[in-house]
């Protein structure tokens, strides 16, 4: 691949993004290859040092933040012509109410997912403090003389203890999982912005 | 190596490549080049990261007819590098404590 087909390629697979920063990448990577031509090294060879154009799209799209890229999608590319304007605000209570809805669901969706995070370590904590409980009445009960009520509540307590213990990992693994699939939505959000474009 | 870790080391890396004197990105790969490897892709990141952070300035020059970005230190750059070596020795202690506890295991 030659230099310039290698710039255009890239700078179509970043459309979406600001244009200066597709222009800044792409001064970037064409100052990177003029400086490896120049040192003798061919224009193809200095092209392939570069890696493949997905793979450096795909670490773009991991870095430039989702609002950066929001941003840049809601403003618009042309000038709205006075009857658009209108038809826009005639029609605000339909499109509003429907795009306010439509950004609760999602909304909600995600705070659900959430809450099942929290409610998971909240029954992690009432068994941990059921736990103590139990091994603190079960001292109670033996001084006060009811061994057969003692011995039912450490036994009580120790089955606790060992849920305790499986309700952590439980939890944590729910929750590291929950944080990468929340990573991978912001990140398939983003592809959707930037791929439809190259289209 | 670990990620957290080896990013903390390229932005020191990239930093004392241009201690001395303002380069270029295909320079600071080359000088780097014995030491650690970077990619140019990763180097963009880096130099992004580092100009928002007050660490270095950029600017462009003319070089054989075209335009070449060179990379100027500030003094928070500067400074970075001395925390740097200050860790470092932080850390070097904390190694040679590793190794001993280990050899005198074996």
């Amino acid at each position: 691949m030659c230099k310039q087909e290698f710039l255009e390629q890239l700078s179509r697979g970043l459309y979406g993004l600001p244009q200066e920063d597709i222009e800044e990448r792409v001064s970037f990577y064409s100052e990177m290859i003029d400086d490896q031509v120049e040192e003798g090294i061919s224009e193809a060879e200095a092209v392939c040092a570069l890696g493949s154009v997905e793979e450096i799209v795909a670490q773009v799209v991991a870095e430039v933040p989702l609002t950066r890229i929001a941003k840049e999608r809601v403003k618009t590319k042309r000038k709205l012509s006075s009857g658009e304007i209108i038809l826009l605000t005639l029609g605000s209570p339909i499109w509003l109410s429907l795009l306010i809805a439509a950004l609760a669901v999602v909304f909600s969706l995600y705070i659900s997912l959430w809450a099942v995070i929290v409610s998971l370590w909240s029954v992690f904590v009432s068994f941990f403090v059921c736990t103590i409980c139990c091994v603190l009445a079960c001292f109670v009960l033996f001084f006060s003389g009811n061994g057969i009520a003692g011995a039912f509540s450490l036994c009580a307590g120790l089955v606790l203890a060992g849920l305790t213990i499986f309700m952590f990992y439980g939890c944590f693994a729910a929750t590291k999982g929950t944080a990468i699939l929340t990573k991978k939505i912001i990140i398939w959000i983003k592809n959707c912005f930037i791929r439809k474009e190259e289209v | 190596m670990d990620i957290q870790l080896k990013r903390g080391l390229l932005d020191v890396c990239v930093l004392a490549a241009i201690k001395n004197e303002d380069s270029y990105g295909y320079k600071i790969i080359k000088d780097l080049k014995p030491y650690i490897e970077l990619s140019q892709s990763t180097l963009y990141t880096i130099l992004k990261r580092l100009e928002t952070a007050h660490m270095l300035t950029v600017h462009t020059v003319e070089h054989d007819g075209r335009l070449r970005k060179y990379y100027h230190i500030t003094e928070e750059g500067i400074k970075r590098i001395d925390d740097f070596k200050n860790e470092w020795n932080e850390i070097l202690t904390i190694y040679r404590f590793v190794v001993k506890e280990d050899e005198e295991d074996v």
